[in-house]
């Protein structure tokens, strides 16, 4: 292929792809009966509206001891769902890695329930948990539990394939067991990107957590949804400001630790 | 990693011993804290009305139900595609106007293409945006803009260029120092060098980057219907399990959602092998 032929495929590829794109979003535009203009409109209104209405007033710091209860009770979900799953997702991951394996059946079947999990969104989970957990903290902690498995297991197989072949490689040639592999080389190799993992699924299930907290009504989503339903946009505001709280300190510590660590 | 051993003299003149070097230290020290956090949440955990022996066995037969005996009975196939297109539509578009906002945004984000105080700005911005759930971003419009498209858009679209301008700019700062440099000193301006050094050598990473956003969205679109009523796949499936308590629908329509993502995962998959090969 000459130059000039390469230069018009490429000009024909764009061209292309500029007008698929312009069809999506038409028929996206259309489907949801999106009005761009309106939508446009109400932007600095929505922002004016934030900046006059979503105000901490003085009788709001009286229930800033609840809030911060549901944020902590939030939180601590969060984390147990991160760590409970790591444990499922660590196993699940020495069953689905290409230098761990053992039986592709074994493989495939991780890869399967990884697949699943991560895929059906927490939503989900959490609505066909609520039938039968009901609204406590368990439904919540479940689902999330769901997708961090999922998740976890994919990003573990991903870090222990990377890491680990040489090492294991050669310990199974002095002749010792899978567990000894396993915890010998394996572990320490890929431990690290493991924590950094971890502390990754922690942040999103903190943001998770608002979202399954508004369904299954626990936690700081339920708080929220309660005010919000009030009409307490004063207590609103507060709940946001001391979930955006919790977000960045958590965020600032795995940055640092993960600094360290990596 | 290196091992290395701290010698410390104690006030009684006693050497301490510390053994480990600080990456495992802090390794160590975080294990511990996350599982004593675990217990403690085990401990704290509301348990209203709950009782496992029930539970679980009422999970499971729910759970068998839904997988095994799907079937639509409060709307028809047609509708359901039909929502299923309208939380597609919902992700497509806050995914295509974040990306093309972000890429702006970006320009002036990254440290190299931008003044150093512009860039902190924008980048202090972004992450107090990150910080708050989608879903309260959605409800917050909602107040304003009225329950529908428009908030849910709104809402999954500040979302979006948050997590966007994060990506998008630290892929520009990759950008070799010395392509930019060598194009200032021929005398070419800004626009230019956005043009012809920085958007050529990272498009395919902002291409998989916003593709990697659209499945988020996706899932998210998901979320939105569900939990701020914003219509679509997820609010047929708050309905099913909310106000029907019809499993065989919840079952069905979570087989659509799964369907649906896994296409868009191995896709982009797909695409990050082939485009960045390379990465880490």
């Amino acid at each position: 292929m000459s130059e000039k032929t390469i230069k018009a495929n490429r000009k024909w590829h764009t061209i292309f792809f500029v007008f698929l794109i312009a069809v999506m979003t038409f028929a996206s535009i259309t489907i949801t009966d999106f009005n761009i203009f309106h939508g446009i409109a109400t932007l600095p209104k929505a922002i004016a509206w934030i900046f006059s209405n979503m105000w901490i007033s003085q009788e709001t710091w009286e229930r800033l001891p609840t809030i911060l209860e549901k944020l902590l009770e939030t939180v601590l979900v969060s984390i147990a769902a991160t760590t409970t799953g790591t444990v499922v997702a660590f196993f699940l991951s020495l069953m689905g890695s290409k230098t761990t394996g053992r039986s592709t059946i074994w493989g495939a079947f991780a890869r399967f329930v990884a697949s699943v999990s991560r895929n059906i969104p927490v939503v989900a989970w959490a609505l066909i948990l609520l039938l039968s957990f009901g609204q406590n903290s368990m439904t919540g902690y479940l689902a999330l539990f769901v997708g961090s498995v999922g998740f976890l297991t994919r990003a573990f197989i991903e870090s222990i394939d990377e890491a680990s072949q040489s090492a294991v490689e050669a310990l199974r040639a002095t002749g010792a067991t899978y567990f000894q592999i396993v915890f010998k080389a394996v572990v320490p190799q890929c431990l690290p990107q493991l924590i950094s993992w971890i502390l990754f699924m922690i942040e999103t299930n903190i943001r998770s957590a608002t979202l399954v907290g508004i369904l299954t009504g626990t936690g700081i989503g339920y708080t929220f949804d309660l005010y919000y339903k009030t009409l307490n946009y004063n207590a609103v505001a507060l709940v946001t400001f001391s979930i955006i709280l919790a977000v960045i300190v958590i965020e600032l510590m795995s940055n640092y630790i993960r600094k360290v660590i990596i | 990693m290196e091992a290395s051993t701290y010698i410390k003299r104690g006030a009684s003149g006693r050497i301490a011993i510390k053994m480990g070097s600080r990456p495992e230290r802090i390794m160590k020290w975080t294990v511990t804290t996350l599982v004593i956090l675990t217990v403690i949440a085990f401990l704290l955990f509301d348990y209203t009305g709950l009782d496992l022996t029930t539970a679980i066995p009422e999970t499971l037969d729910n759970l068998k139900t839904m997988f095994l005996e799907p079937a639509l009975s409060h709307f028809t196939w047609g509708q359901a595609f039909y929502q299923l297109g309208v939380t597609l539509g919902l992700a497509f578009l806050s995914t295509i106007l974040g990306g093309i906002i972000a890429f702006f945004l970006a320009l002036l984000a990254a440290a190299n293409l931008s003044k150093s105080w512009i860039s902190k700005t924008v980048r202090i911005m972004v992450a107090f945006i990150r910080a708050v759930p989608t879903v309260l971003w959605v409800l917050i419009f909602a107040i304003a803009a009225g329950l529908g498209s428009e908030a849910a858009i709104l809402g999954m679209l500040f979302h979006s260029i948050a997590y966007l301008v994060k990506a998008f700019s630290e892929a520009f700062e990759e950008v070799n120092q010395g392509i930019i440099e060598a194009l200032r000193a021929t005398g070419a301006n800004w626009w230019h060098i956005v043009i012809h050094a920085v958007l050529p050598s990272t498009f395919t990473y902002l291409l998989s980057w916003t593709f990697l956003r659209f499945e988020i969205n996706f899932s998210m679109a998901v979320a939105m219907g569900a939990a701020a009523g914003a219509g679509g796949i997820g609010f047929e499936l708050f309905m099913a399990s909310g106000f029907y308590f019809d499993l065989r629908e919840v079952g069905m329509i979570t087989y659509m959602v799964l369907i649906f993502a896994i296409i868009l995962e191995v896709f982009s998959t797909k695409m990050k092998d082939r485009y960045f090969p390379a990465a880490k």
